[in-house]
């Protein structure tokens, strides 16, 4: 059989979810990004929800993933995301209202907003999304910098006895009564994208179900600020983030 | 056992050459192309296409989604 047999409709096994539009991603090679933003696609069109879905973008590489998803989206102030959220899930509780922040916002400028979302028990979805670093602003440190790792503002590697610990924040939210769910994954090979997709359905299905608040951490890659290939940075991933960070799920209510 | 044949399509300009693809292809069928696309890209493409089983590998870990997977069965 040759190829052109093979390239037929009724042979397709996958194809990309029409929940994204064609527009390229502004991404750079390899980002992780581009996986989630493919996966909550994904899941939005399994729920059937492309039409009763709220999105909060936050400030960060992602400030721009409202060109990729076609579903209504609003662009929070760095960091805001989740009280945006809160505001738009308790305005039309009938809508899947979620947030999509990177560790500069969700963990640093954005830490109260987020606490206080989470214990409060919003019932919202939180995809956080967790490379070590500010990559749109030229690879600074973050809280969630591993100690030793280099960044542009760390060049030495991060020093605790200057710039602190790295702040588990998803391990700190699990503690909170208002949250229900809080869970770790990574995006790095077939196995673990099958996991997160799991994952980011069970999230959106307790926003739904007014369960509380449900965080999907997605260690993920930044090759630009890490200074490495993609391939290289998911072999460094697993070596070095993994252990600060590990995979699974913290609380599940 | 069943067998499966498959094919990829890569959409050139969208691709970025990020070379996710060919690491995760159990088969070895995709490579990084000699020719660039627009952008300079070296696009992915099957090199290999006839070890192709249509795993679906390649697309599930394309950040840009730019991989559609064909398959049939043949036994």
């Amino acid at each position: 059989m040759n190829i052109a047999d093979i390239i037929n409709p009724a042979n397709l096994v996958y194809e990309k979810t029409k929940v994204m539009n064609d527009t390229p991603m502004h991404y750079c090679p390899g980002c992780s990004h581009g996986v989630v933003h493919k996966l909550i696609g994904e899941v939005i069109d399994e729920m059937n929800m492309q039409d009763k879905t709220i999105a909060i973008a936050p400030v960060g590489c992602a400030v721009f993933a409202y060109k990729y998803l076609e579903i209504d989206w609003q662009q929070a102030a760095h960091g805001r995301a989740p009280a945006l959220a809160t505001a738009v899930k308790r305005l039309l509780p009938d809508r899947l209202v979620f947030t999509y922040q990177g560790d500069g916002d969700l963990a640093a400028i954005g830490t109260a907003e987020t606490i206080h979302a989470c214990n409060r028990g919003e019932n919202i979805a939180i995809i956080f999304i967790n490379n070590g670093i500010y990559g749109m602003t030229g690879g600074q440190m973050a809280p969630t910098t591993l100690k030793g790792m280099k960044s542009s503002t760390s060049p030495r590697g991060r020093e605790v006895p200057l710039a602190g610990n790295p702040l588990d924040i998803t391990t700190l939210l699990a503690k909170l009564d208002g949250v229900c769910y809080a869970t770790r994954h990574a995006v790095h090979t077939v196995a673990a994208v099958k996991k997160t997709k799991r994952a980011i359905r069970q999230a959106f299905d307790n926003s739904m179900q007014n369960k509380g608040t449900s965080i999907v951490e997605i260690v993920s890659t930044c090759s630009s600020g890490w200074k490495m290939t993609p391939a290289d940075s998911n072999d460094w991933m697993v070596e070095n983030m993994f252990p600060a960070y590990p995979m699974g799920d913290l609380k599940n209510e | 056992m069943a067998k499966f044949i498959g094919a990829v399509v890569v959409e050139i300009e969208t691709c970025k050459g990020c070379n996710l693809c060919v690491v995760a292809c159990p088969t070895s069928v995709l490579d990084l192309s000699s020719e660039a696309n627009s952008k300079g890209y070296n696009f992915s493409h099957m090199a290999n296409s006839a070890d192709c089983v249509g795993c679906s590998a390649c697309a599930n870990v394309c950040p840009d989604a730019c991989i559609t997977v064909y398959r049939v069965k043949t036994a």
